[in-house]
């Protein structure tokens, strides 16, 4: 009977994960399928799907130039945020910071997007000009949403740093500051580089925050303060009514968007399995 | 600058981006909150709405959230635990565990756009089943899948090795190993990673718009269409039509997912706390 038990439990568990795999497997396949058709018409720079034209250039320089300006703004915060937890945090305060930063990735993306209607893009339009639903409008939004990512990931990869390390600079005479600046940061590049593409991906990615704030044009934007739409933004504003070739052109931008993450993830995953290898 | 005072600065800005970041949360929270709670009350939970969520409360829309989420949960739940049962117990290498370890990796960080698009070709389109609860919940499971594999299999190993050879060594099977010492010792863990995925999927918005549609009438059955509560807030947000119901929507969400923050929270806490006592 244990015997039994034992092989029946073996397959079962092995089923479940070929199960897991083909499914996420199929995801993939049913996205290229659809889209595949339309590849090679989505390379122009119009996109104007009641002439037939479905250019996602504009998009993808959307998608990137909002990216940046969430880089920006978010990567510097986000190593500050990470240092102060690994280093210099007392404990009590610590135990606080992680479930509210946990609680930052929880919330969702709508909560932020429409904060960014009501509060940012108003700023933006009455301080820095334009009409406020813009390219700065989607990057403030963003920094903030890849602040999770950002900070848990750089945090880990500083504390995975062998206790020697500090130890040794400190003992050199240097200054906590110091020890932290040239001794743990570039000991943890790779780990805090992988976390900054990792959140780059959650930017590239984020759709209903950025279709609030960004104006959702369809025109390459000239300055950092016009609207811009994004690859994700696309699909999520005209998926509901696209039919025929509109619809595959979507799917196609899906393509675009699904490649890039990947090409990020890949690269953050190859960045973190290097360090622990040394 | 000498060593000391760039000691100081570095410091102090350090410090006020942590305290800026505690702010910017607690001000989005605040700004929610306040604006939301007043809309709150019995009726606004237990009523429909009607014209067009402007008036009434939100009922279809909770019970459009519970069954998306429950769908999801338990149709994820077996698949994502027994594949990470299955990595971390029964693979030493070899390549399909590490073609299946890369799949999950990989489709952790795919936005949930791509996986509505999936979730509206196959199931809405080609499974015929239209925007409906079930399209929804399937999709969403699918996208829960990934973190659920991951953070399972981080509890499973994360149970000490000698665990499970003081479990051999008394001759029990592999199953019964897993069973009676691996798992009680990883089961907040799982849970852990259960109760944060529960989140994401209440705070989905995109993937289940595609899926499941935003039809506003109470739903009769997991083939009619429903408008989950993110979902029915970023229309409210975006027509601007009703702003006390789409605070009053968004302010339940976020007291739904700090909820589930704290309760996820206070089993990692118990965890760790149950093995730091199991070490001395």
């Amino acid at each position: 009977m244990a015997k039994f038990k034992e092989k029946l439990s073996g397959r079962i568990f092995f089923t479940l994960a070929l199960t897991s795999i083909t499914a996420l497997a199929i995801i993939t396949l049913f996205i290229f399928r659809e889209g595949v058709p339309m590849l090679g018409s989505v390379l122009g720079s119009t996109w104007a799907p009641s002439r037939g034209e479905f250019g996602i250039i504009p998009m993808v320089a959307g998608t990137v130039s909002v990216t940046l300006g969430a880089a920006l703004i978010g990567v510097p915060i986000g190593i500050c945020c990470a240092i102060f937890m690994a280093e210099l945090a007392p404990e009590r305060m610590r135990n606080m910071f992680r479930p509210a930063i946990q609680l930052l990735a929880g919330i969702p993306s709508v909560v932020y997007g429409f904060w960014g209607m009501m509060f940012v893009v108003p700023f933006i339009r009455n301080y820095l000009g334009g009409p406020g639903l813009s390219i700065v409008a989607g990057s403030v939004v963003l920094s903030l949403m890849m602040l999770p990512t950002i900070i848990s990931i750089s945090e880990v990869s500083v504390l995975a740093l062998p206790r020697t390390y500090k130890e040794g600079a400190l003992a050199l005479g240097m200054t906590h500051w110091q020890t932290i600046r040239s001794v743990q940061l570039p000991a943890a590049k790779s780990g805090i580089v992988a976390a900054v593409i990792l959140g780059m991906g959650r930017a590239v990615g984020e759709t209903m925050a950025v279709i609030m704030v960004l104006g959702n044009a369809v025109a390459f934007p000239t300055s950092v303060l016009d609207p811009v739409r994004t690859l994700t933004t696309n699909i999520g504003i005209e998926m509901g009514y696209a039919t025929g070739e509109h619809r595959q052109a979507l799917f196609a931008t899906g393509i675009v968007l699904f490649v890039i993450i990947m090409a990020l993830n890949i690269t953050a995953q190859n960045l973190t399995r290097k360090k622990i290898k040394k | 600058m000498n060593a000391r005072t760039s000691e100081k600065v570095a410091k102090g800005i350090i410090w006020g981006v942590a305290v800026a970041i505690i702010g910017a949360l607690i001000s989005i929270m605040g700004f929610i909150l306040i604006r939301g709670l007043p809309a709150i009350n019995l009726e606004f939970l237990t009523q429909a709405s009607y014209d067009m969520g402007r008036g009434g409360g939100i009922f279809p829309s909770i019970v459009g959230t519970i069954a998306i989420t429950l769908l999801a949960v338990s149709v994820a739940l077996p698949f994502g635990i027994g594949t990470a049962f299955y990595l971390a117990e029964y693979t030493k290498g070899g390549i399909i565990p590490r073609i299946i370890r890369f799949g999950a990796e990989s489709l952790a960080g795919i936005p949930s756009i791509v996986y509505g698009l999936f979730g509206f070709i196959f199931f809405v389109d080609i499974l015929n089943l239209g925007w409906s609860i079930l399209a929804g919940g399937l999709t969403v499971a699918i996208m829960m899948l990934p973190m659920i594999i991951r953070t399972s299999e981080e509890a499973i190993l994360a149970v000490p090795k000698i665990y499970r050879e003081a479990s051999f060594s008394l001759g029990a099977t592999k199953w019964q190993t897993i069973r009676c010492a691996v798992t009680p010792s990883a089961v907040r863990g799982i849970a852990n990673g259960i109760i944060l995925s529960i989140g994401r999927c209440i705070a989905e918005t995109a993937a289940v718009m595609l899926t499941a549609g935003s039809a506003l009438r109470m739903a009769d059955s997991v083939f009619s269409s429903t408008r989950t509560m993110a979902v029915h807030f970023y229309l409210l947000a975006t027509e601007g039509t009703a702003m006390d119901n789409a605070y009053g929507t968004a302010a339940i969400l976020i007291i739904l997912i700090f909820l589930i923050n704290v309760v996820a929270n206070s089993a990692v806490n118990r965890f760790v706390a149950k093995k730091n006592k199991g070490a001395k």
